[in-house]
């Protein structure tokens, strides 16, 4: 157990980590019902503009552009690839996504030179070592899952208690009859990008601070865990992604702690596998059914 | 003359006079000149777009597991192929590996070194295709219950868990693990891979316009009535996932020959979405956009922007054209695509339909006169 | 006596706590064409999709010539919710998916029409066979089902020039106006070689003199291909025209059934259509 305890809390907070990113995916599917492949990628570009924001300016500047910069990106992909082809099909969608995720790698490839960007201390304070119950960890380890926390209650309050939140709640029930009631939806989708780039973003900073360097691919990965835990609790639902990335951030560092970190990745996909086939609805998530 | 004939014609002259450029390459240029390479990779890329096309086109599955499929291809051809002499080397972390036999030099004993190698190298690429369609089975059994999108995600799950267990140490004697397989013969020439791949796309186009091909169509355009209309769905699916599954495994074993070496890392979800666009630019519903588009990408990455990677391009000098830049300048061409051009180049037309376009105009202008 | 060729016993279908069909039998012998009317939402397009296979039915069983086809009892959730009679009669569950019932020889058309859009008229018709196709996929791909094919071509054409759409056989199916598309959907259904055909609302959106005209169709269909007919429909005319018999749904109920002439004069039809008076 106790050799078990570092991974455990490790798991806590990459599954806070997770979560950030989990909302974006679960936010914007439950309303456009697009798996928005580009969402890991955008994950990736806020962490390489933490590091390029924090060599060259104090972080309380950095962090903030770092979080808008990110925001901004969200927003455009929004509008430019996914906007035009909102009568267009599904499958039409779902491509555009994948096209931006191809796009975003290349061009930071073609910025980044193909080299990882080293990580250096770009947050004081949450970088530092501190000891608990005996495990020596970084304090950001600890300081994720409160901010998640904090965080999903924040959006969760937003959601219920604000007209914005009202309007997504309505665009995710029923898209055309929300249009036709006057809700204004091209706000409402560009505000789901906003609130899930932001999220990623912060996200991004805590995930990164835990790791030497920043890659091209750094962001296909905890991507994908991310949908699957968007998909584990029920797509659309958002304590439903924060619940399913907490328990996936924790299988997988259980895993890494036994031995089997090979599979840890290859865990996390039959995972989805199996509760694709025995509860396609997830933890969570509403069914739905064709009408003939 | 009629117009089914002419187009029989058109597109025999059309194929003939590629299969005789092809030759041409092979017979002027050196086995290592950018022609060479560009066509080998172009024919792997176009037999594995295709396969993704008869699922994602023509039967409207939206997987992304081609790169897992493949991957399982590439890695059967390796294991069978490498030669016995030099397996210790290649296997040097495994002592020498699991598997003391080579397909090619087993048949090269009895039917002479040139036929009996090829012989076994096909076959190993045959072993390769069978492994892929035999795994689609498998999967196929869950996965194909699942809707658009949550089939697209579980695909792309299965095909990283598969690139896991190819890497894991356990593994390999058979796989060499995290380690490249290397040294197995491969076609000097693109002559050989345009052929295969040629036949292998024959078939598959003899597939889509039998009447399983529009059974597949018909299961595309609406589900609902596919299966009032006496199609069992669950099967045809399957049948379409496998066969799908086995051309994209022989796809791999031949992207292993033109690589000439493998490893796992090549055959991430980014191969797949690479094939996605292929496929979405050349049109998707048809096969010769499929090819055409294949081609045009890959001579467009590997040869015709390689000067926007190093500095000069149409003879204009920028510090901007530096590594990287013509994927850019190619994912950005392929969004306004995907964006704009919505139906590609080919649409869901054929090579011959061609013909058919320039008929009608004639007639509408023989009409307007 | 002519030969029964389907039976619903004891039908319920139930979605969660709505009835939506409730305990409904009835029969149709061989060469009858029999009409099933009702208000909106009376259910239906759900016995349809109960008698073709898209729904499991919560309770009861359905017969075809003689054999049984479908049959399931109260499970799961539904085991306590369950609401109509004939509880703990069936035992069994037998449920095939919709295109085993097609080949048993029972083929249907879709209230809202669902042809399949990017295929030519020809092609729509000629998928319709695939399922009498005797070729499994290794023989078709390399072409050594030439003789079937050419002769299921053949038939095909036959079809077209039966249903008048022989001339448009090359257009998109989409691109026909609504009349020629109905028209369409019988032809493919015709082509899965049915004994019992259903047809569900053929003559939706169509104006007076199409309806007439569909009305012939059908009997004449019904004569050609000794079929036995099953339809739901809103038109009157064309149900009062040609049905042997009529049932009645109300509300997932069978409140009536008998001869066109019997169901006109019936009281309680009359009430569930036109709506009961209140006494006050």
């Amino acid at each position: 157990m106790q050799e078990l305890l570092p991974y455990l809390i490790n798991g806590i907070s990459v599954g806070g980590q997770y979560a950030l990113i989990a909302i974006g995916y679960t936010l914007v599917y439950g309303i456009l019902r697009l798996i928005n492949f580009a969402h890991g990628d955008v994950f990736m570009v806020a962490g390489l503009v933490m590091v390029y924001a924090t060599t060259s300016m104090p972080f309380y500047i950095a962090l903030p552009l770092v979080l808008i910069a990110t925001v901004i990106l969200g927003f455009v992909i929004e509008r430019v690839a996914y906007k035009p082809l909102r009568s267009a099909p599904r499958m039409s969608l779902m491509i555009s996504a994948i096209g931006v995720s191809y796009l975003i790698q290349n061009l930071a490839f073609y910025i980044t030179g193909g080299v990882p960007q080293p990580v250096s201390n770009p947050i004081p304070w949450i970088s530092e070592n501190v000891t608990i119950l005996g495990a020596s960890t970084k304090r950001v380890t600890l300081v994720t899952p409160v901010l998640t926390i904090l965080l999903v209650v924040a959006l969760v309050y937003l959601i219920n208690h604000t007209k914005i939140g009202m309007a997504m709640r309505a665009a995710a029930k029923d898209f055309e009859t929300a249009q036709l009631m006057g809700i204004k939806i091209n706000a409402v989708i560009s505000m789901t990008f906003v609130i899930g780039s932001f999220l990623a973003a912060v996200g991004s900073m805590l995930y990164f601070t835990n790791y030497p360097s920043v890659a091209i691919t750094s962001g296909g990965m905890p991507g994908l865990k991310a949908f699957v835990a968007a998909v584990f609790g029920g797509i659309g639902s958002i304590p439903g992604a924060v619940v399913g990335a907490f328990i996936i951030g924790l299988c997988e560092e259980i895993i890494k702690g036994l031995g089997y970190t090979t599979f840890s990745d290859a865990f996390t996909f039959a995972l989805l596998i199996v509760v694709l086939c025995v509860k396609p609805t997830g933890l969570f998530g509403e069914k739905v059914t064709d009408k003939v | 003359m009629t117009m089914k004939k002419k187009k029989t014609i058109f597109t025999a002259v059309v194929l003939a006079v590629l299969l005789a450029a092809c030759v041409a390459v092979d017979l002027t240029l050196p086995s290592y000149h950018i022609a060479v390479t560009v066509i080998k990779k172009a024919t792997v890329y176009a037999l594995v777009a295709v396969s993704m096309n008869l699922l994602n086109g023509f039967t409207g599955l939206f997987s992304l597991g081609q790169a897992g499929f493949m991957l399982l291809g590439a890695y059967a051809y390796g294991v069978l192929t490498i030669p016995v002499a030099k397996r210790a080397s290649v296997y040097q972390y495994f002592d020498g590996g699991a598997i003391q036999f080579s397909l090619p030099e087993i048949f090269a004993g009895f039917l002479g070194d040139t036929v009996g190698s090829t012989v076994g190298m096909l076959l190993a690429l045959l072993v390769g295709g069978l492994l892929a369609a035999l795994m689609a089975y498998l999967i196929g059994l869950p996965v194909l219950r699942l809707k658009s999108d949550y089939l697209a995600i579980a695909t792309l799950g299965f095909a990283e868990i598969l690139r896991a267990f190819f890497q894991w140490n356990a593994l390999g004697p058979i796989t060499n693990g995290s380690n490249l397989l290397k040294s197995y013969p491969t076609f000097a020439h693109a002559t050989p891979y345009v052929i295969l791949a040629g036949l292998m796309i024959a078939v598959i186009l003899l597939l889509i316009t039998s009447t399983y091909g529009r059974a597949f169509r018909a299961i595309r355009d609406d589900e609902v009535a596919a299966e009032a209309m006496g199609i069992n769905l669950a099967r045809h699916k399957r049948m379409a996932f496998i066969i799908s599954s086995f051309f994209a495994g022989i796809g791999g074993g031949m992207m292993a020959m033109y690589m000439g070496t493998i490893a796992a890392a090549p055959f991430k979800s980014t191969l797949t979405y690479e094939i996605l666009l292929i496929v979405v630019i050349g049109g998707i519903g048809s096969i010769t956009g499929s090819v055409l588009a294949s081609f045009l990408y890959i001579f467009s990455s590997e040869w015709l922007l390689r000067g926007l990677d190093s500095g000069k391009f149409l003879g204009i000098n920028s510090p901007i054209f530096k590594n990287g830049f013509r994927m850019v300048v190619l994912s950005v061409i392929i969004m306004c695509i995907v964006l704009f051009f919505r139906k590609g180049i080919m649409g869901d037309k054929e090579l011959p339909d061609l013909l058919d376009r320039r008929s009608r105009k004639r007639k509408k202008e023989a009409a307007g006169k | 006596m002519s030969k029964n060729v389907l039976k619903v016993e004891n039908v319920t279908m139930q979605f969660g706590g709505v009835v939506a069909v409730d305990n409904l039998n009835l029969e149709i012998n061989e060469g009858e064409i029999v009409a099933l009317i009702g208000p909106n939402g009376a259910g239906k397009t759900t016995a349809f999709n109960v008698v073709t296979g898209v729904y499991q039915p919560t309770n009861g069983a359905v017969w075809f010539n003689g054999e049984k086809i479908v049959e399931n009892h109260p499970q799961g959730k539904m085991k306590s919710m369950y609401k109509g009679e004939h509880a703990g009669e069936y035992t069994g569950v037998l449920a095939p998916t919709p295109d085993k019932i097609t080949k048993l020889g029972l083929a249907r058309t879709f209230q809202n029409i669902r042809l399949w859009k990017s295929q030519t008229v020809f092609n729509n018709v000629l998928i319709a066979k695939h399922c009498r196709s005797t070729s499994n996929v290794f023989s078709a791909t390399f072409r050594m089902n030439r003789k079937e094919e050419a002769a299921q071509r053949a038939h095909v054409e036959e079809l077209l020039k039966i249903v008048g759409l022989y001339d448009v056989k090359d257009e998109l199916a989409t691109s026909l106006p609504y009349g020629k598309q109905r028209r369409l959907e019988i032809a493919r259904a015709l082509a899965a070689e049915p004994q019992l055909l259903l047809l569900d609302e053929p003559a939706a959106g169509m104006n007076p003199q199409e309806t007439d005209e569909l009305t012939a169709f059908i009997g004449e269909i019904r004569d050609r291909f000794k079929l036995t007919i099953f339809l739901i429909e809103h038109h009157m005319n064309l149900v009062m025209g040609i049905s042997d018999r009529i049932y009645v749904l109300d509300f997932g109920k069978l409140i009536a059934e008998g001869t066109p002439a019997e169901i006109q004069n019936n009281q309680r039809v009359i009430d569930a259509y036109l709506g009961v008076a209140d006494d006050a």
